[in-house]
């Protein structure tokens, strides 16, 4: 079983010295490297930078983080679900809906108390 | 195929037998052409795929597009394009988070390849046939999402961080519709292995049973790709590039070919779950898995040059209260329609 993810730790691996050995070996070789105060500035348009980007971050991104939350949860157990649907016949449904619906009814007051106005 | 890989690959176990060399030596060897000949396969695609939509975007434009580089319609353009980024010098900005800056397009690339070891090429054509084949697409590709915020983060630009965060807000607004969208065939299969999946379509492909499913996934493809209509995070004309401004060179090319490499991934999973996989008359199985997926993939460029930039609050209202609640209903009445002719 745990050999069949032998792939899938060496993807990861070879991935990532794929973008080292383009970047630091290969690239390195070839490419110029006159580095200037100037140049290595953070890019705003050709201005001096003014204040840093490390701002607050906007009070939306957690509500839609929050609802993504609650969904990505409900679709990991929505997965064994379906594999088994057939064997285990109409309990099987009625149940998940039961659970379905609660989500969509904690969806529908996210809906109505405007959680999911991008404002 | 399949019959002269395994032959290959056995002969190849013969060879080294009573050298003395541990058993693990040969079997390293084998993964390691595998994932090479993946790499080669993603860079000559996504090549391929740079020139092809210039070339349509061209044509759709009443242009040519690039005519040069090459000869016959400045076919190497996309190689011209990646010998020049190779030989740009490579610039980390000196207020930038150096270790992330320098981690994120790793993260980003090496999610992007790893996604690719349960795709079926064609009957045993496929790295790894995972047993949880669709479920882990699902979780390798939301890892690019981390390389983004890393990579908007590491960069301490403005531009950068916006385009970040916006891009992890649609990437998970959309990944909900997406995944309940898949779990409608997933009840007709009764497995996740992308390889039973296409053994399942074998009278009939999973399109004409779900066509709502299919709309819904391959809308929140698009959306996760962050490609037109709903590339917010990478808007031009107000983010300059998003969350890679600050990438130059190679690093800005890893960016590139992972994207390309994703749009391939979606794709791809969308012709296996929804297009008969790799199944058609004639033709070899891998060409027809191709075919497919190249169609798909035509269609996302052709929608880029026909749709405009859909503003932000339109783009999560169509993922959470049209696109979620669309996929909710074709899961309930798959559900029942499965029980019932079962």
């Amino acid at each position: 079983m745990a050999a069949d993810y032998a792939y899938v730790a060496l993807f990861l691996i070879v991935g990532a010295l794929f973008v080292v050995f383009n970047i630091d070996i290969l690239s390195r070789l070839i490419r110029p490297a006159k580095p200037s105060a100037k140049k290595l500035d953070t890019y705003e348009c050709g201005e001096d930078p003014i204040g840093g980007p490390w701002l607050r971050i906007h009070i939306r991104y957690y509500l839609f983080a929050l609802v993504y939350i609650l969904f990505a949860v409900e679709t990991v157990f929505l997965f064994p679900w379906a594999i088994v649907y057939t064997s285990l016949g109409f309990f099987a449904f009625v149940e998940m809906m039961v659970f379905i619906v609660i989500l969509l009814v904690g969806l529908a007051y996210a809906w109505a108390k405007g959680a999911l106005e991008w404002v | 195929m399949p019959q002269i890989r395994e032959e290959l690959v056995a002969r190849f176990y013969a060879l080294f037998e009573g050298w003395g060399i541990p058993w693990i030596v040969p079997r390293l060897v084998v993964m390691l052409v595998v994932v090479s000949i993946i790499i080669l396969f993603i860079s000559v695609s996504a090549m391929f795929l740079i020139w092809w939509e210039r070339k349509i975007s061209a044509h759709i434009q009443a242009r040519f597009g690039p005519m040069r580089v090459g000869g016959w319609h400045g076919w190497a353009q996309s190689i011209a394009d990646g010998v020049k980024l190779l030989l740009k010098e490579d610039i980390i900005p000196t207020q930038a988070d150096r270790p992330v800056f320098i981690l994120a397009p790793m993260v980003v690339f090496a999610a992007a390849l790893a996604a690719y070891v349960v795709i079926p090429f064609g009957p045993g054509l496929i790295v790894e046939d995972l047993n949880i084949g669709i479920l882990y697409v699902i979780a390798i590709s939301s890892l690019t999402v981390v390389g983004i915020i890393m990579a908007g983060w590491g960069s301490n630009n403005k531009y950068a961080a916006l385009g970040a965060l916006r891009s992890a807000a649609q990437a998970v607004s959309y990944e909900v519709p997406l995944v309940v969208s898949l779990i409608g065939p997933l009840l007709l299969v009764g497995s996740l292995s992308t390889t039973k999946i296409v053994e399942a379509q074998r009278y009939l492909w999973f399109i004409v049973l779900q066509p709502l499913a299919f709309l819904t996934y391959f809308t929140c493809a698009v959306a996760e790709t962050n490609r037109l209509p709903f590339d917010i995070p990478e808007a031009e004309s107000e983010l300059v590039a998003g969350f890679h401004v600050e990438y130059s060179g190679m690093r800005f090319a890893i960016f590139f070919l992972a994207e390309y490499a994703n749009m391939f991934t979606v794709c791809a999973i969308a012709t296996t779950v929804f297009l008969g996989g790799w199944r058609g008359p004639l033709l070899p199985p891998w060409l027809w898995f191709l075919l497919k997926t190249f169609f798909l993939l035509f269609v996302m460029i052709w929608l880029r040059w026909t749709l405009a930039r859909v503003r932000v609050d339109q783009l999560m209202n169509v993922a959470w209260k049209v696109l979620l609640p669309l996929a909710f209903a074709n899961l309930g009445i798959t559900g029942l329609l499965v029980w019932v002719f079962s």
